[in-house]
């Protein structure tokens, strides 16, 4: 690390973590979160209302700890950089105004990001510059895609996504029909090592005609309402439903299918360095099938610590620092809040 | 004094520079789905104008509403956030305050009236004030048919008034929240040394949010 590389602080707030990172050049300086999750639990899912009022509150404080946390003062940021979008579109509204507030107040440029690339780019911070092209695996509550990521400052290609359900919306899905607590992912994946794969549920779109038109989409309805018809069944019949065996079979049709067309995607398009962010990476059967996976294909698999795959800002803040080091530029003060960004546009102008 | 104030909570985007003695700038723009856009460059411009650089400033004024939560929360978040990097207090100010404050102040009412914003839903934030602009009752957020008929066959200003004439008989200006006499309003509750709010928003609805029952099934019982 060197004094000269820029200081750039990062806000995000698409959904209902509210998360102030602070990176200098490729180093993670702070990476301070404040999560209203507890208040969605029983909701069963986060409610946008909800999210956006414990942004407001959590702002300044979250702010606040993470200057704590490096040891800077505001006045020593560089740039400010904000997620722009995709999200919910109220909670990115205080992110984005926050973030402009600073901007204003410090007299320093703001980048608004595409939190798609940011997932990317913070894996910069742990395993260091990101070999170009790269492939990217997201999976989350809010996103399920496939990305081929040639620069991610300016050019990210979407391969495929979710043509329904996010995979961690899957997970959370299914948790409720076994009975386990909100949010679903680590829930399932902690009682599925307790249990055996022997149920077969459906891979969505892999069939031979979906692997033309869908070849690097996803689905995980079909697989979700699989999974409830076999425990309703089950009820029905007066068994008791086998909870590990359902959720560790689950999770193996979601992680086979998210792995085998990432590993395609890699092949296909001659990469060899596959990145894995979003919480559903945080799942330990998913990163050991794609470990195995990319071993056999001989691939490079990169794949953040927990803490830097769930939002957070530290991924803003390092696609910022990446944004300021590339020389791009800054996006203007009256910059939007897109709650349907596409992602093939990695900063708001 | 440099004392920046702006709202959030209707439609109007707005902002004002005042220094203890007259308001030095002002701006508003009208954007109902734009706040997140307009309210940074409108303060940028009203400091502009003004010839204040923004570590020049000494106080932040922001309406805490009642007003429709998604905009409302922009100017919150902005007052919270500039108080913080400049290392200014920022102060809180009911958005029907501000709007009271105008009416006697511009002449528009001469005795006890009320306030009536737009809510949405089919209802209006209302507070009832006396002929000083001091607030009586509420804010409350009510159907118009809720509304105390007395106070609804009185002068009521306020854009609330001017959406639902069979209810406010003698609707007048002005409308919506202006930033100047937001800052007015505020610059003379400090020189009379009252105290003001802090920036908590005045949300009057609870979120709209159903805890989830039993789970659906997908097979037919
Ligand atoms: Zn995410």
């Amino acid at each position: 690390m060197t004094a000269d590389q820029p200081l750039v602080l990062g806000i995000e707030t698409s959904c209902d973590e509210t998360g102030v990172g602070l990176v200098r050049g490729t180093t993670l300086l702070a990476d301070a979160v404040a999560s209203s999750v507890d208040e969605h639990a029983r909701f069963g899912g986060v409610v946008p209302e909800v999210a956006s009022r414990a942004h407001l509150d959590a702002m300044v404080p979250t702010i606040r700890r993470a200057c704590e946390t490096a040891g800077v003062t505001l006045r020593d940021v560089d740039a400010i950089a904000v997620t722009a979008g995709p999200g919910l579109a109220g909670s990115l509204l205080v992110g984005v105004a926050a973030a402009k507030a600073l901007a204003l107040s410090l007299g320093r440029p703001i980048y608004g990001v595409n939190h798609l690339a940011a997932h990317v780019a913070v894996d910069q911070l742990q395993h260091g510059p990101l070999p170009e092209p790269t492939m990217a695996l997201l999976v989350s509550g809010g996103h399920s895609s496939l990305l081929l990521v040639p620069d991610v400052t300016t050019d990210v290609r979407p391969l495929g996504s979710t043509i329904d359900d996010a995979a961690g919306e899957a997970f959370d899905k299914v948790a409720r029909v076994l009975g386990l607590p909100f949010p679903g992912g680590p829930h399932i994946d902690r009682v599925a090592r307790e249990g055996v794969v022997d149920i077969d549920f459906p891979r969505g779109l892999t069939s031979g005609r979906d692997m033309e038109r869908h070849r690097f989409d996803f689905s995980f309805s079909g697989l979700k309402t699989a999974v409830a018809r076999w425990v309703e069944a089950r009820e029905a019949s007066g068994q008791p439903v086998p909870v590990a065996d359902v959720a560790a079979a689950f999770q193996e049709a979601v992680v086979d299918v998210l792995t085998r067309k990432a590993l395609l995607a890699c092949t296909e398009h001659g990469v060899d360095h596959l990145v894995i962010g979003g919480g559903v990476a945080a799942n330990s059967r998913l990163r050991a099938l794609a470990q195995e996976r990319c071993d056999d294909a001989g691939v490079t698999l990169r794949v953040p610590r927990p803490g830097l795959c769930t939002d957070n800002g530290a991924m803003v803040a390092a696609l910022g620092a990446e944004l300021v080091s590339r020389g791009r530029v800054p996006g203007p003060l009256g910059l939007p809040a897109d709650s349907s960004m596409p992602v093939t546009q990695v900063s708001a102008t | 004094m440099r004392l920046l104030a702006f709202d959030t909570a209707s439609a109007a985007i707005t902002a004002a520079l005042h220094d203890g003695t007259t308001v030095l700038a002002e701006a508003t723009e009208i954007g109902a789905q734009a706040h997140g856009e307009l309210l940074a460059p409108t303060i940028d411009r009203v400091l502009r104008v003004a010839g204040v650089g923004v570590g020049d400033l000494t106080h932040l004024v922001v309406g805490v509403g009642p007003g429709p939560f998604t905009g409302l929360r922009v100017g919150l978040v902005t007052a919270r956030v500039m108080a913080e990097a400049l290392g200014i207090p920022a102060y809180g100010v009911c958005s029907l305050d501000a709007v009271a404050a105008e009416a006697v102040g511009s002449g528009t009412v001469d005795g006890p009236f009320a306030v009536a914003t737009d809510a949405r839903r089919k209802e209006v934030y209302l507070a009832a004030y006396d002929a000083d602009g001091g607030r009586r009752t509420g804010p409350d957020v009510l159907h118009p048919g809720d509304v105390d008929p007395a106070v609804a066959a009185g002068p009521v200003v306020g854009a609330g008034a001017w959406l639902y004439p069979g209810t406010f008989a003698d609707p007048r200006e002005p409308r919506l929240v202006t930033g100047g006499w937001l800052a007015t309003y505020a610059v003379r509750l400090l020189a009379a040394g009252e105290p003001l709010r802090d920036t908590a928003p005045m949300y009057l609805r609870r979120p709209d949010a159903v805890e989830s029952a039993a789970r659906k099934r997908v097979t037919q019982p």
